[in-house]
């Protein structure tokens, strides 16, 4: 069994695995994923005033933001990374870079360079926020995304701070807690989701898992190609901490200046070793109780 | 640090590839400071539950064993403590839900890799078992049905609250360990043992201050012997945390430690030296160590706050294990055609 493949629902009901390839390559930064996300899935407003950083407004994803762009300014000489520092060579490179890759994020002349990324729930392969719930309100779907049933919720808020990525937050005044279903509801009919439809870049690509793993490759070495040293595919196979995500990412830098973790984990793989330590303090406990009661003076 | 300076500082002509400056390690990066992970939104109850969970769970193992040797002036006051608390702990954590209505939701399944879930059903059978022993051990003898039937059901609930109460004391050491917090998560060994000692050294205060002098020594046993062990236990982790520890000295959560430490200490050189004869030390002495106890659950609390909204906490760790080999992260990158051409030159 690879990695990548959950086994929650038999042949008959399971759908072949579906999520979201984000090419922050693409991303021009035009927010049209979060309001789509908001319209649709009828997201209440978040008004958060004015950060100063960059043009993000909406600062993080959670209960009222279940698709986040991300906005990031770097005065980074361009061309395989910081070789070419000379204006005009940079200027030239820019022009051979976009009409080459379609890449969005750099600006011409002053070596400004944009990172703009639309992140949303990594509906992971080992979810913490389900193995955490208690109330089985997450559930895996059959299209091996994950979900909140918002009827079963009790806003116990165990799945909040179990989340590697901080999605999962509580909505203010309902108490239970929301994050992105990749449009549970138009999946169902067979529709793409609405941030995914809503990119004018195709960004956001939605399709079959597989299919998109593969399109992700070809375009990291096209990156790679035109000199692009930071170019990486952040959560695309089954080897991390979270056995692969269904929303995986093309990124420019390291993971961490998008506000990501480089290296998540589902605490679930330390499961075994909390529970050992819970049974090692059982039994100090009960040890210390036996010791103090029926050692010594009785009295 | 700009590029088209070198790492001692002069500016170099022209411009050459990093390669040739290693930069130092730097601090971990993040995005405009903001943290990567969620605070939790639990509220004071979660962490007074902590406190009343480990006494009621450590007080019911105290009175049926009390019991068993034959004190029962120490083991009826220490019913009391089990009643207490493990009957205010599931008010505190009905209170603290955001829908309190959905709280028998908790029960609906039953899911070992949810420390809540199997904590709610430790609780539940905690809960009946310790009241009704409770019960039976503080009423009258009266000639009643209801009476008979009490006693007939202590028999089982006595030992079912004393074993029920050993996981009700711990198990919430292993919940906020499973948890993407640093500094809980990677002090998964010892945040259970450190509340089995808190539990044991509230339940032996509480029945301290509650009993006769003259009936208590094996109280004060307890309540000594797991106020040594917070002690100890605390300076393990924050050693095995290592630099991960730092919410523990910094800000609320370092007052919070500070206190306990001060309160424990203070309270259980009380109870060592003038409780075996002197009522009020007792009661005074036990009352320290009960704060003592409540203000390190709040400390404990207090740092994952603060673990989780410094992106430093989160990032710094999965950077470093990345870069010293021991994972390979969750990100993969290619080199580009033209330096692979150029490898397989070289080695051809």
């Amino acid at each position: 069994m690879s990695a990548l493949e959950v086994r929650t629902y038999g042949p008959a009901e399971a759908k072949p695995r579906v999520g979201f390839f984000t090419d922050t390559s693409l991303c021009i930064g035009c927010k049209a994923c979060e309001v789509a996300c908001k319209e649709w899935n009828r997201v209440p407003e978040s008004p958060q005033g004015f950060t100063g950083n960059s043009y993000d407004n909406s600062i993080d994803l959670g209960a009222n933001r279940w698709r986040h762009v991300a906005f990031v300014e770097q005065r980074k000489e361009l061309g395989a990374d910081g070789v070419a520092a000379n204006g005009l060579v940079e200027a030239a490179s820019i022009e051979a870079l976009v009409s080459e890759t379609g890449l969005q994020t750099y600006q011409d002349g002053d070596g400004l360079r944009w990172l703009m990324a639309s992140d949303v729930c990594k509906h992971c392969t080992h979810a913490a926020c389900l193995e955490v719930c208690p109330t089985g309100a997450l559930f895996r779907t059959e299209f091996d995304t994950v979900v909140v049933q918002q009827d079963i919720c009790n806003g116990c808020g165990y799945c909040i701070p179990a989340c590697p990525f901080g999605v999962l937050d509580q909505r203010e005044g309902d108490g239970r807690a929301w994050k992105c279903t990749l449009c549970y509801d138009r999946l169902k009919d067979d529709k793409e989701p609405a941030c995914a439809q809503a990119c004018p870049t195709d960004s956001i690509q939605f399709g079959e898992l597989d299919e998109l793993r593969a399109r992700a490759d070809r375009r990291l070495e096209q990156l790679a190609d035109a000199g692009l040293e930071g170019a990486q595919l952040y959560l695309a196979d089954g080897s991390d901490g979270i056995g692969g995500a269904g929303a995986f990412f093309l990124l420019l830098d390291d993971p961490e200046v998008y506000g990501l973790p480089p290296d998540p984990v589902d605490t679930t793989r330390d499961l075994g070793e909390s529970w050992a330590a819970v049974g090692v303090a059982a039994a100090g406990l009960a040890a210390a109780l036996v010791g103090s009661v029926l050692f010594g003076r009785r009295r | 640090m700009s590029a088209a300076r070198s790492s001692n500082g002069h500016a170099q002509l022209g411009s050459f590839p990093a390669a040739v400056e290693r930069e130092p390690p730097r601090a971990p990066r993040s995005y405009h400071g903001q943290p990567v992970i969620k605070e939790p939104i639990w509220h004071p109850e979660i962490p007074w539950y902590f406190f009343t969970g480990g006494l009621g769970g450590a007080s019911a193992g105290l009175a049926w064993l009390a019991e068993l040797r034959g004190n029962d002036v120490l083991a009826r006051r220490a019913w009391i403590g089990a009643f207490v608390g493990t009957n205010v702990s599931p008010i505190l954590l009905i209170n603290d839900l955001g829908r309190p209505l959905r709280f028998l939701y908790m029960l609906r399944m039953f899911k070992v890799t949810s420390p809540m879930s199997v904590g709610s059903w430790v609780l539940v059978t905690s809960g009946g078992a310790a009241s009704a022993a409770a019960l039976d051990a503080l009423l009258p003898p009266v000639p009643r049905r209801w009476r008979t039937l009490l006693r007939l059901a202590a028999v089982p609930a006595r030992p079912t609250a004393a074993m029920a109460g050993l996981p009700l004391a711990t198990y919430t050491g292993a919940l906020i360990a499973q948890t993407a917090v640093p500094v809980w998560h990677e002090a998964r060994r010892e945040l259970p043992a450190l509340f089995a000692a808190g539990a044991a050294a509230s339940a032996g205060a509480f029945a301290t201050a509650l009993t006769p002098v003259a009936d208590a020594a094996p109280a004060r046993r307890l309540a000594l012997m797991g106020s040594m062990a917070e002690l100890a236990l605390v300076a393990l982790m924050e050693h095995r945390l290592d630099e991960l520890a730092e919410p523990y000295h910094q800000e609320t959560a370092a007052a919070y430690a500070q206190l306990a430490r001060g309160l424990t200490v203070a309270g259980s050189l009380l109870l060592a030296s003038r409780a075996a004869r002197s009522r009020p030390a007792a009661i005074v002495g036990g009352a320290l160590v009960l704060a003592g106890a409540v203000c390190e659950r709040w400390s404990v609390f207090k740092a994952g706050f603060q673990s989780a909204r410094d992106p430093k906490y989160t990032v710094g760790p999965q950077r470093r294990r990345i870069d010293g080999g021991l994972t390979r992260g969750a990100s993969r990158r290619v080199v580009a055609a033209a330096a692979r051409a150029a490898g397989r030159a070289r080695s051809a």
